[in-house]
């Protein structure tokens, strides 16, 4: 039963911090949010028994990726412009 | 572009627990979940957060891109040398040419349940060492690049 609460709520993380990602105009914020989604995927990678993807998927996902986005935010511009 | 002497601290803290974990990773990647390319990527995380502490500047001294990128090299090098080792003894390429000689990672695995020893799996330990070497030369290299796309623009 708490096994099935603890991957409720993942899931249930996963979806925000996607939607998080799309509906931000910060790209920084963005950015930080992907990270949080790419946590939680690795927790659900564990959860589902596969600890092999779950390290994978911290390291690169939620280290890496968004170091890289950071960069990427940094070096060009931190708002998303929007469209007329 | 330093961070303040709390994130300094807690990055000189830090690292050596993840740099040990990550070569824990890849070295006991034919026992435990991970393997070479995981360890490399934990490898990675902590020269990115040294990075992320210190600045590109510091960091880029020290670590400077030819040797990230001779690392990655080597560690190709590595991978498939030990492939053609097996080539030049006459087996497959990509025979275990290690396992069960008693040699370096070479002890005879222990039937039945066991905890598992570091010595045994021939040249799939070695192999996870050249990718974990690669690996972790290629990402860090992959964020010096970045860093210093970014640099020269700001």
């Amino acid at each position: 039963m708490i096994v099935f609460a603890a991957h409720a709520l993942v899931v249930a993380g996963l979806v925000i911090a996607a939607l998080l990602v799309y509906r931000f105009r910060d790209l920084l914020s963005a950015a930080i949010a992907f990270g949080v989604f790419s946590f939680l995927l690795s927790l659900e990678f564990y959860i589902l028994q596969a600890p092999d993807v779950a390290i994978a998927e911290a390291g690169i996902g939620a280290g890496l990726t968004t170091a890289i986005y950071t960069i990427a935010v940094r070096g060009t511009q931190r708002w998303e412009e929007t469209e007329e | 572009m330093r961070m303040s002497k709390v994130v300094r601290t807690a990055a000189d803290i830090l690292f050596p627990f993840v740099l040990i974990f990550g070569f824990y990773i890849v070295v006991h990647g034919h026992l435990t979940p991970g393997g070479g390319f995981q360890g490399g990527a934990v490898i990675a995380t902590a020269i990115v957060l040294l990075i992320a502490a210190y600045g590109y500047d510091a960091i880029a001294r020290r670590i400077t891109k030819d040797a990230l990128r001779n690392t990655e090299a080597l560690g190709l090098i590595a991978f498939i040398a030990t492939a053609l080792v097996a080539l030049a003894l006459g087996a497959g390429f990509f025979y275990n040419w290690l396992a069960g000689t008693g040699l370096l990672f070479g002890m005879p695995v222990g039937f039945g349940p066991n905890p598992g020893d570091l010595n045994t799996g021939g040249t799939i330990p070695l192999m996870n060492l050249a990718v974990g070497i690669e690996v972790l030369g290629a990402l860090s290299l992959i964020v010096l690049y970045m860093l210093s796309g970014t640099q020269e623009a700001a």
